[in-house]
Formats: C-alpha cells, sequence, structure tokens
C-alpha cells in the first residue's frame, strides 16, 4: 500500500487537518477557488505587530489542497508579513515532501495563495503577478 | 450499409495502435479516457505521413498535380463521412474544426436569422458545454429563452419534460445522441418527431456517439448532426457537421475568406455552393484526409462489432465497480441504449485524488466536471470520475482497475 504522492502525512493532515475551523477576532477574511476543479481554501488572520499571531482555515477539496493549507498554518503561525510574503512553491513542496507534478501543482499551492491575498489586503498593497500565477 | 457479425480480434486491434505498448508510472499504459479523445491506428498516423511527404498541396484551385491529389483525397474523406452516417448528398457534410464549431454555426448562422425575442430553444439538462453556451449566447442576444429536459435516477430524458418543453414557441431542440457524464443513448427520432410536429428543428451533438455505434441521419432524420474526429480515432482539428441542404442552402455564411466565394468585388461578394460556402480559408487538408483512413479502419472492424464488444466491456465494467464497497455510478444501470461511458464516484474520494492514484497504476481516467456543469449541479455532485472504453480496451484492464479503485480505498480508509 503505498503511494508517491499520498504518503502517510499528506492523509494525516487531510483527514485530520489542523488549524481548521473559525477564528473569530480574525483581522482578515480570505477565500479562493481553483477554478479547474472548484477547490476552495479560506483563510482567517490574526495579525499582531507585524506577525501572523493565529490563524485558521477552512475548506473543501482534494487531498493535496487540503493537507498542504493545514501544513502550511503550522509553519507560519509567528512569521512576520514579510516571512509570508517571500514564500514561494518551493517552500510548500518541502513542506510536503512531494512533487505533484504538472497536473496537481495548483491543488498543492490554493493554501499559499489564499494566505498571500490575505496579507497582501492586510497590508492594503496591490496583489504581485507571482501570486495572481500561483493558482 | 450491412456490416458482417464477425467475431473481432482485440488483441491484432491493440497492435494498430502504438501508444498502447507504453509504460506509464512502470505500468502497462490502460487508456479508459476515450470520451475525451481517443488513441490513434497506424492507419491513420499513416495517412497524415503520406500526405505530408508526398502530395502535401492547397486544394481546389491549384492547376498541379499534387494539388489534385490533395484535392481528390479531400474529396473521398468527406464522401466517406457522408458514407458513415448515410447521408445520400454529400454537399450535406461540411468540415470544420470539431463538433463545437459546428453547433457554432448552427447557432450563428442559422440561429440569428430564425431565432426572436420569445421563441424557445430546448436543450437537455445532460449536455456539454459545448451545447449550452451557444444557445445561451443567442437567446442572450435576441431575448429568446433557453429550457431544459431535466433526467431520471437512471440518467433518462424525462418523457413528460419532452412533452411539457416542446410547443408551437419552440424553434430548434438541441441534444446529445450520447452523455458523456452518463453515457445514456437518448431516442432522437422520437423527439425529432415531436420538434418537427410544431415545426422545430433538431440538432444532434453525435460526439459521443458517431465514434462507437451505427448512426443513421435518416433514421434519427435530425436537422443538424455534430461530431469531432479525434474522438473517432482521426486526427485533432478535423470536426463534421451534416445539415439537411434546405437549411444549410438558406443559411448565410459563418465565416467569410476564400474558399467560399464565387466572386467578389469591392462593393460585396457571392457565395459558393454547399459545402464550399461554409468552409472559409484552407481547411485542415490533412485532418480530412486522417479521418477518411479512420473512418475505413473503424468500418473495417465494423460499428457494430464495435459497440457489442464496449457494451460488454462497460457491463463488466459496471458489475464489478458494484462490487467495490463506496463506488456510485451514475446513468443507466442497463447496457440497452447506452455507449461505453461510466461516471462514478468512490466514497469520500475527491475526483482528482482518485485519477492520481490510478494514473500511479498507469491508468488513465477523467476526473472533473466534465464540461457538464449543470448536470453536476442537477445531480448535486460537484466533480465525478469517468472511465471510458473504446475498441481496444479488455476486461483484463477492468480487472487491474478494479485492484487500483480497491487500492485508492484503503489508502483513503474508506
Amino acid at each position: 500500500m503505498s503511494s508517491d504522492i499520498y504518503k502517510d502525512i499528506i492523509l494525516d493532515y487531510y483527514r485530520n487537518p489542523r488549524n481548521f475551523g473559525d477564528l473569530l477576532d480574525a483581522d482578515v477574511r480570505v477565500k479562493d477557488t481553483n477554478p479547474l476543479c472548484g477547490d476552495i481554501i479560506e483563510m482567517q488572520l490574526k495579525i499582531k505587530d507585524g506577525k501572523i499571531e493565529d490563524l485558521r482555515f477552512k475548506g473543501k477539496g482534494c487531498a493535496i489542497s487540503q493537507a498542504s493549507a493545514s501544513m502550511l498554518t503550522e509553519v507560519v503561525k509567528g512569521k512576520t508579513l514579510d516571512e509570508v510574503k517571500a514564500l514561494g512553491k518551493a517552500d510548500v513542496l518541502d513542506l510536503m515532501g512531494i512533487d505533484p507534478g504538472p497536473t496537481r501543482i495548483k491543488c498543492a499551492l490554493l493554501g499559499l495563495k489564499v494566505l498571500k491575498l490575505g496579507v497582501y489586503g492586510y497590508l492594503g498593497q496591490a496583489i504581485t503577478e507571482e501570486v495572481k500565477q500561483l493558482v | 450499409m450491412v456490416e458482417k457479425l464477425t467475431a473481432i480480434n482485440i488483441p491484432k486491434i491493440r497492435e494498430d495502435f502504438p501508444v498502447l505498448r507504453r509504460q506509464v508510472s512502470g505500468k502497462p499504459l490502460i487508456y479508459f479516457d476515450n470520451a475525451a479523445t481517443s488513441q490513434k491506428p497506424n492507419a491513420v498516423i499513416e495517412a497524415l505521413d503520406n500526405y505530408y511527404r508526398n502530395y502535401n498541396a492547397n486544394i481546389h484551385r491549384g492547376i498541379h498535380k499534387l494539388a489534385e491529389e490533395a484535392t481528390v483525397a479531400y474529396e473521398e474523406a468527406r464522401e466517406k463521412v457522408a458514407k458513415l452516417v448515410n447521408v445520400s448528398h454529400t454537399e450535406e457534410i461540411i468540415f470544420l474544426r470539431n463538433a463545437t464549431e459546428a453547433i457554432n454555426l448552427v447557432a450563428w448562422s442559422w440561429g440569428r436569422a430564425n431565432i426572436a425575442k420569445g421563441d424557445k430553444i430546448v436543450l437537455t439538462i445532460m449536455e456539454h458545454h459545448s451545447n449550452i453556451v451557444p444557445w445561451q449566447l443567442l437567446a442572450q442576444e435576441k431575448g429568446a429563452q433557453v429550457e431544459y429536459v431535466k433526467i431520471d435516477e437512471e440518467g433518462h430524458l424525462r418523457k413528460d419534460d419532452i412533452h411539457g418543453l416542446i410547443d408551437e414557441k419552440t424553434k430548434i431542440v438541441c441534444m446529445t445522441h450520447a452523455s458523456n457524464v452518463l453515457g445514456t443513448v437518448n431516442s432522437i427520432r422520437d423527439i425529432a418527431r415531436l420538434a418537427h410536429r410544431f415545426g422545430a428543428l433538431c440538432l444532434v451533438d453525435a460526439a459521443q456517439s458517431v465514434p462507437h455505434m451505427r448512426v443513421d441521419v435518416k433514421e434519427i432524420d435530425s436537422d443538424f448532426l455534430a461530431f469531432s474526429g479525434h474522438k473517432m480515432m482521426g486526427p485533432t482539428g478535423i470536426g463534421v457537421l451534416y445539415g439537411k441542404r434546405e437549411h444549410l442552402e438558406k443559411m448565410p455564411p459563418f465565416l467569410g475568406g476564400g474558399e467560399m466565394i464565387t466572386e467578389v468585388h469591392t462593393t460585396g461578394a457571392s457565395w459558393k455552393d454547399l459545402p464550399y460556402k461554409f468552409e472559409a480559408g484552407t481547411p485542415n487538408i490533412a485532418g480530412a484526409i486522417g479521418l477518411g483512413a479512420a473512418i475505413d479502419y473503424l468500418r473495417k472492424i465494423g460499428m457494430r462489432n464495435i459497440h457489442d464488444h464496449e457494451m460488454e466491456i462497460t457491463d463488466y465494467a459496471l458489475r464489478r465497480m458494484s462490487e467495490v464497497r463506496g463506488v456510485v455510478t451514475y446513468g443507466p444501470r442497463s447496457v440497452d441504449q447506452r455507449v461505453g461511458v461510466i461516471s462514478f464516484n468512490l466514497g469520500e474520494i475527491h475526483a482528482h485524488d482518485l485519477a492520481t492514484i490510478l494514473d500511479e497504476e498507469g491508468i488513465a481516467i477523467r476526473s472533473g466536471h466534465h464540461c457538464a456543469q449543470p448536470l453536476m449541479e442537477f445531480l448535486g455532485v460537484p466533480a465525478m470520475s469517468r472511465a471510458s472504453f473504446y475498441v481496444y480496451n479488455t476486461k483484463d484492464e477492468v480487472d487491474v482497475f478494479i485492484n487500483a479503485l480497491e487500492k485508492a480505498r484503503k489508502l483513503f480508509g474508506s
């Protein structure tokens, strides 16, 4: 029973997503979908002193999109907004420990895109091409 | 056309398809995505190669040997298409890019000349986007209405909807012959008859039927029929519109340009006769020749044999899939009035995850909304996986597919 992509850790985060749910005192709520497959991710961020103090995510979709979003929430907690802005595709893939391949990469990057949309939105900055092209 | 019923030799047929020798993820390719596009036999690949190597030329206008040979081959392909769907007037066959372009041609040319405010366009809920969006655009422009015939639990069109919706306001009824999601084959003849009784026309999207079964336009009596070459072992970029001469002759051109005119002056132009009126610009010559080769290949096997084999595979797959815990299939459970398309879900596993797991086993299936979002919405299902068969598929492949489904189920613990 092995799969190159659906390693135990991915399936674990899919079945038992960390930081899943609502954050009542969130400063930012942001949502986006992958139009190709309808995957949806919402992020809720509490921001204090230029850092992500706390966050939650909600969503619906494939295991890759949900697990990657959940893993990301754990990593960015406590990080500065600049550090979040600097995160890229390679960081997400490192985190997941898989290469989802060209057809599924957008599933893996949806969480990062939503997170960045939230940060740029909070800062009142224009969304960069890099963010738009994630998914 | 009488086709002899002979046993077909599937291993021998498989040898004709170079791609079937391929490995994917270190395993033999199992290609179950035939409703999206079919694989190509050597005969088709060689026909394209031969055209480009030996007689590549533009058609109709050149006065030289190569142009003559290319023109003959292109027109022979048209005759092959006409024979395949039992059309006696070859000029009723128009070469286009695909079924989508064929439907758009009718919506633009016939539609803009014949649809007015308050008119009704009747579709079915199981249509592919290509047979919905052109009509929505037309209806919005003209202030017409689009109505949808719904389906029952097994994926058959509801008779009371058909009779309730088609009336004197209806100008055209557009429906698929075989659903790319459910596999249902619709009784076109009865619906066309009803449409004609109200003076409405009938357009049939035959993209999923012509490649897999005998289709006779005289028998079903549709006014227009659209299909794509690439789903029937032909190349991409070549498709067909059949239209009854009485309609095509009255319709204004769709695209203007070279090839479709008799005379052009600064003040205006006059059109060629059918079918050239609708074939502006240099057409897909190689594509048409390749489609002709595909039709020769299909007819050599026999459309009835192809359909019988696919129904045997479909019946077997439906039975085996019902044994996998958590599998839900959509569409008719009987193989009567069906094509070899099985859409399904497995427990809570997202269709994209399932497609990836199967890909790791060398199995190509489709997942998503299958370009039929209104149908998905009607069924209340966001995404489905789909296995679709062609004559080269086998029961052994279905067995590997079933094992992969079991593997996915265990992996996801559902």
